[in-house]
């Protein structure tokens, strides 16, 4: 049991003093924390107070396995980070080792990289929608909907990686396999057939008025508390904020495509869904032409060394923007063939700095769909 | 973005008395390092974020990191009967523990630059300033490190553990950390383990 906190900074002003507080657990075990993550809400009535996220459920000290094996051996493990974007996970980090061992990729690697990146904001974007129509209370339509529409991504993934979730395919220096006959034809489809979807998904919802009046105005934040919390990726831009790692350090070749960063403008709830919505179309310009400029080559660097790989003295940060937002990845290297340091710069963790902020003065109900607005997964929460 | 050895000039312009020094990265990254004396950690920080050139607001990357004691062995000149000899002594350069801040200027899209704290020894003197009141999304992080690698943040809001849970002892990802034996009594396979250790 805790204590009561102090709630002097209670934001509902005609509060009765002598009312009583209700302390609140939610979770870890509850559908809409989306894994097993903890709240300790303090309510007025239906009216948030305070609330205390509680973390560590699906802690196993990842960073320390890492420090114990071979740089090779952490990519699996960094599937399971977050578990719907392994692919991205696998780039960060093989993009940080890069760094810290100097390393280029060939150009045909580059665009698999850049197609199997956006694949996965894609799907991930979809079953984000999903889920947060789920926490609003449409349990089950929305999430089949864009559980139909994933799968066929998923599907793509599996013909390539021979996983639908745990790739564990990115190199240091380039991929593990190339492309099976037919692939791109495949994903063609499915990127063409897209579109349908997303103004089916658009049709669906967007217009809806339950949907409308359960996020605009809800949870909104000012971009300036954004940017001093470290919001990164669709929640950070949705506060009208202009960064996306993609436009600024322009890493792999992403300086080639032609693409917008949507920015919103309140900072809502509504914003953050729209972001995701909006971001979905931009990714797809990016696949069409990086399939139809993807030229011929190798796909490892052959001066790339995987086993017994003993990186130069010295440390290097590399990051990427990954569906969930700022996705970094912190080596330091001693010579030897484990990292001395090995640090994930989790952003579902360090998006939820906010989450009491965003929280105070709206209705329990509201939270979960906040959180849900936030697209946190527990693996990368915890680590 | 200006060089690190500018930044490093005014910060002590804006400082006078700080001690900074740039930490050099030998590998191919390149990513230089601010080594910050503690003591004047929170208004390097604060000059950092607001400077109007600099505007380093967005502090990205927080993290701990373990080193340990070392072993260096010198060779000295001893004088023995009216002679020298030169014999290798073994000297113990005590180790610390360090924060590392990754910032970025979201306002001026350039970064990184790294800053660095370290703390006396890995014991007793494991104090440091918490930039959290400059930059909350160290808020989470600093907790992180607090718990996994045992450094105590002056002036943290909420100095608490983050991932394990309250009365855990220890702090696992210090490099001398050993898991405790938590197997079962009695339990054949761990000791067919043990036996196997063992020979």
């Amino acid at each position: 049991m805790i204590a009561i906190p102090d709630c002097s900074f209670n934001t509902t002003e005609n509060r009765d003093p002598a009312a009583e507080l209700l302390e609140l657990s939610l979770g870890p075990q509850h559908p809409s924390t989306h894994g097993v993550f903890r709240m300790n809400a303090v309510l007025d009535g239906e009216t948030v107070v305070r609330l205390q996220p509680v973390f560590g459920y699906l802690h196993r000290n990842h960073e320390k396995i890492a420090e114990n094996v071979s740089y090779l051996a952490s990519i699996p493990y960094t599937d399971r980070l977050d578990y719907l974007c392994s692919l991205t996970n696998n780039w960060a980090y093989a993009l940080s080792v890069e760094k810290l061992t100097g390393l280029d990729v060939p150009e045909r690697a580059e665009y698999i990289r850049i197609i199997l990146a956006e694949l996965t904001r894609l799907q991930n974007h979809t079953a984000f929608l999903g889920f947060l129509l789920g926490d609003m209370g449409a349990w089950g339509t929305a999430l089949m909907y864009g559980f139909r529409q994933r799968e066929k991504v998923l599907d793509l993934f599996e013909s390539l990686t021979g996983s639908r979730m745990m790739s564990n395919y990115m190199r240091f220096g380039g991929c593990r396999c190339d492309f099976p006959e037919g692939w791109l034809e495949q994903a063609r489809t499915v990127i063409d057939e897209y579109p349908e979807f997303l103004d089916e998904m658009e049709q669906l919802l967007v217009s809806n008025e339950i949907l409308i009046s359960r996020t605009q105005g809800v949870g909104a934040i000012s971009p300036e508390r954004a940017i001093n919390a470290g919001l990164s990726g669709p929640i950070l831009r949705a506060t009208g904020v202009d960064y996306d790692i993609r436009k600024v350090d322009r890493y792999g070749i992403y300086d080639r495509f032609s693409f917008r960063i949507p920015i919103g403008d309140q900072g809502d709830t509504y914003d953050r869904m729209m972001m995701r919505l909006l971001e979905m179309r931009e990714s797809l310009k990016i696949l069409k032409a990086a399939i139809d400029e993807i030229p011929d080559g190798p796909i490892v660097n052959p001066k790339a060394k995987l086993r017994n790989l003993r990186p130069p003295e010295g440390e290097a940060y590399g990051r990427i923007e990954s569906p969930k937002g700022e996705l970094g990845f912190y080596l330091i290297s001693d010579k030897q063939p484990q990292p001395y340091r090995f640090r994930v710069r989790p952003p579902s963790l360090i998006n939820l700095t906010l989450l009491e902020e965003m929280s105070i003065g709206h209705k329990i109900a509201d939270v979960m769909v906040i959180l849900g607005s936030i697209d946190i997964v527990l693996g990368e929460v915890d680590r | 973005m200006l060089t690190l050895e500018t930044i490093r000039d005014r910060i002590l312009e804006a400082v006078p008395d700080a001690g900074v020094e740039i930490i050099s990265n030998p590998g191919p990254s390149g990513q230089d390092s601010l080594l910050v004396s503690s003591g004047h950690g929170l208004a390097i920080a604060l000059f950092l974020r607001d400077d109007p050139e600099l505007r380093f607001d967005y502090c990205s990357n927080v993290t701990g990191v373990d080193w340990l004691d070392k072993t260096v062995k010198e060779k000295v000149i001893v004088r023995e009967d009216d002679e020298d000899v030169e014999t290798q002594v073994e000297r113990v350069v005590p180790g610390y523990l360090e924060v590392v801040y990754h910032l970025y200027s979201i306002s001026k899209k350039h970064g990184p630059v790294v800053l660095r704290l370290r703390t006396a020894d890995r014991n007793e003197g494991v104090e440091l300033p918490s930039l959290t009141p400059v930059w909350k999304s160290a808020e989470f992080q600093e907790r992180e490190v607090l718990d996994l690698y045992g450094i105590r943040f002056t002036g943290h809001p909420d100095p608490t553990r983050l991932l394990m849970w309250e009365n855990f002892e220890g702090h696992p990802m210090r490099k001398d950390y050993c898991a405790p034996d938590d197997d079962e009594p009695g339990d054949p396979i761990t000791a067919r383990e043990r036996k196997e250790e063992a020979s």
